[in-house]
């Protein structure tokens, strides 16, 4: 009886390691790739020339600003609204059904697809200013990334204990500068792993810029016209005939998943300093 | 508190307030969203109403739009995704909480937060070049030959279809239901374990006794999430699913989803009834993952953010 439950103990206990290690096969199945196909076709020309016509030659310099200006544009709108919703969450109003309301649709709004941002945006600012713009992309990663900004500032706001906030109270210090000179800035760096993270996350969404930032073979010289977008060329050049294109769209992968995994690893590295120092 | 200089207040009332407005605004998107896909897509609601749902054909040259072939790709590729990544994410999940020591715990969690991280057109880029040759070219005749008797392992192998997307989709979704059912089982109390573990349970008798029966709920809340996932993925089915508005019972043939049709026809629709058509399909996949959602949350939220103390088995 015993040798039978340790039997089933033991082979419940390799189906769960076997499980942990089916896992990570893709991981390193796609970056393998990406990495092997991507640097045979990454050159000099790929960061710094405009793409060539009709799958010949060229680069994505382009696309690389582009990714840059529609992630920080989304950041200075996501970010500071995100931190001032989790503000109000965990400084003014911690349990009320409002707050309740707002943290439960902050959660609920992660798992709304994005391409349904990326329609709603279209059908509320590309078709009311009747163009395609780099601003209504920088939009739509926005309301992507401010739920995730909220979640981590107001769980790193929580952590701060509440002595230092009596303390401030204790010397007169008006509320609102123990918030902003206070609990922000002791919270400050588990705020900046939660952004960072969000940064991450919107640097390689794809479908909601399909019909906001929709894509632009040149440079784009102001916000209101369409713009390039790594996300976007990988998929343009994925789906287009010429071998040439495909390779880049491999280079422009390695190049973002380069990004993505950077902003990952420097955000855990920001967070794990602030734990060794408390 | 009690009430600060005037000017003190001026500022406490200035961020109070703005942070507040914030907090509305969350709600507000929320809202806005349904509403401006509700009224984006009238004109189809108007002219199909429900028969839009059961509709077999789209034809945007005639005018006709039917949303079943898209609603069946979407299903299809979604349960595929579930049936493969539930296990093993589960699996992942109970390994990382309960077995691996911290070191180890670290490097996977950190790993499978990686896979988590990689941007879906990353994955359809992959799924395109290197699955679905290997698919088209090893799995799916195999499987063809071994088991074509049944319809789902019938017909020509081409690699770019709904056992793909499938895959695909399994890669993306498994992190969600690792690390939410991971979550979940972290928070159960200690003492449920050690109540299991001095009654002589072994350490699988303890996990399925003490910890699974307890995060249960949260554990399918975890799942439903991957699910919602699933179901709105854009990119990466786009790119290997083959784009057809097929149905047909073989996993080996192309077909269409919901999030698909909208990415490649949107910039097409060329006329107001199309574009309305595609919007309803917008707000039909709205609405479903708006309420797996609702109810997924309510079921992690029940476990994870207030354990109402340990119900000894």
């Amino acid at each position: 009886m015993d040798a039978r439950r340790n039997l089933l103990n033991a082979l419940m206990m390799g189906i769960f390691s076997l499980a942990a290690v089916i896992a990570v096969v893709p991981l390193f199945a796609v970056l393998g790739y990406v990495l092997k196909n991507g640097l045979t076709s990454l050159n000099w020309a790929f960061f710094t020339e405009l793409p060539g016509m009709m799958g010949v030659g060229g680069g994505m310099a382009n696309a690389i600003i582009g990714t840059l200006i529609v992630v920080l544009l989304a950041s200075l709108i996501g970010i500071p609204i995100g931190i001032l919703a989790a503000i109000y969450l965990s400084e003014y109003d911690r349990s009320s059904w409002f707050s309740t309301l707002v943290r439960f649709t902050s959660d609920v709004l992660t798992g709304i697809p994005s391409i349904i941002v990326g329609i709603v945006v279209y059908a509320a600012i590309v078709v009311r200013t009747k163009h395609f713009s780099a601003f209504s992309g920088g939009v739509a990663l926005a309301i992507i990334m401010i739920p995730s900004v909220i979640r981590a500032t107001e769980e790193m706001l929580k952590l701060v204990p509440h002595t230092i906030r009596e303390a401030g109270d204790a010397l007169g210090i008006p509320k609102w500068r123990i918030i902003l000179n206070i609990v922000l800035p002791t919270a400050a760096k588990g705020i900046l792993t939660g952004a960072l993270l969000a940064v991450a996350r919107i640097s390689g969404e794809t479908a909601p810029l399909l019909f906001t930032a929709l894509g632009n073979l040149y440079y784009a010289h102001s916000l209101n016209e369409p713009i390039a977008t790594l996300p976007l060329n990988i998929y343009f050049y994925a789906i287009s005939p010429y071998d040439q294109w495909h390779k880049q769209a491999w280079a422009a992968a390695l190049v973002l998943v380069f990004i993505v995994i950077v902003l990952n690893v420097v955000a855990r590295l920001a967070f794990r300093s602030r734990l060794r120092k408390n | 508190m009690k009430k600060k200089k005037p000017r003190a207040s001026w500022g406490d009332r200035i961020l109070r307030s703005a942070s507040g407005l914030t907090a509305v605004l969350v709600v507000g998107i929320m809202i806005w969203m349904g509403w401006e896909m509700f009224i984006s897509s009238r004109q189809s609601l108007h002219q199909f109403g429900w028969a839009f749902l059961g509709g077999r054909v789209w034809d945007p040259v005639h005018r006709i739009f039917g949303a079943l072939p898209f609603i069946y790709g979407t299903l299809v590729t979604s349960l595929v995704a579930l049936v493969i990544a539930g296990p093993i994410g589960l699996g992942v999940a109970i390994f990382l909480s309960e077995m691996a020591p911290a070191t180890v715990r670290s490097v996977v969690g950190f790993l499978v937060e990686l896979l988590a991280a990689i941007p879906s057109v990353v994955l359809g880029l992959w799924g395109i070049f290197v699955l679905a040759p290997f698919l088209g070219k090893v799995v799916e005749p195999w499987l063809g030959k071994r088991l074509g008797f049944i319809p789902l392992f019938h017909g020509a192998p081409v690699g770019v279809d709904l056992l793909n997307g499938g895959l695909i989709l399994a890669i993306m979704i498994l992190p969600t239901i690792a690390s939410i059912s991971r979550e979940v089982m972290t928070a159960v109390p200690t003492v449920q374990r050690e109540a299991a573990l001095a009654l002589g349970a072994t350490k699988w008798e303890m996990i399925r006794i003490g910890v699974l029966s307890y995060a249960k709920s949260g554990i399918i809340g975890s799942v439903i999430l991957g699910l919602g996932r699933a179901l709105g993925e854009t990119m990466a089915v786009t790119m290997v699913i083959g784009n057809m508005p097929n149905i047909s019972p073989s996993l080996f043939s192309t077909a269409y989803s919901m999030a698909a049709v909208i990415a490649n026809e949107f910039t097409e629709a060329t006329y107001g009834l199309y574009l309305s058509a595609l919007m309803e399909i917008g707000l039909i996949l709205f609405a479903i993952t708006l309420l797996l959602n609702i109810f997924a949350r309510l079921l992690v939220w029940s476990v994870a953010r207030g354990p109402k103390g340990g119900h000894l088995v």
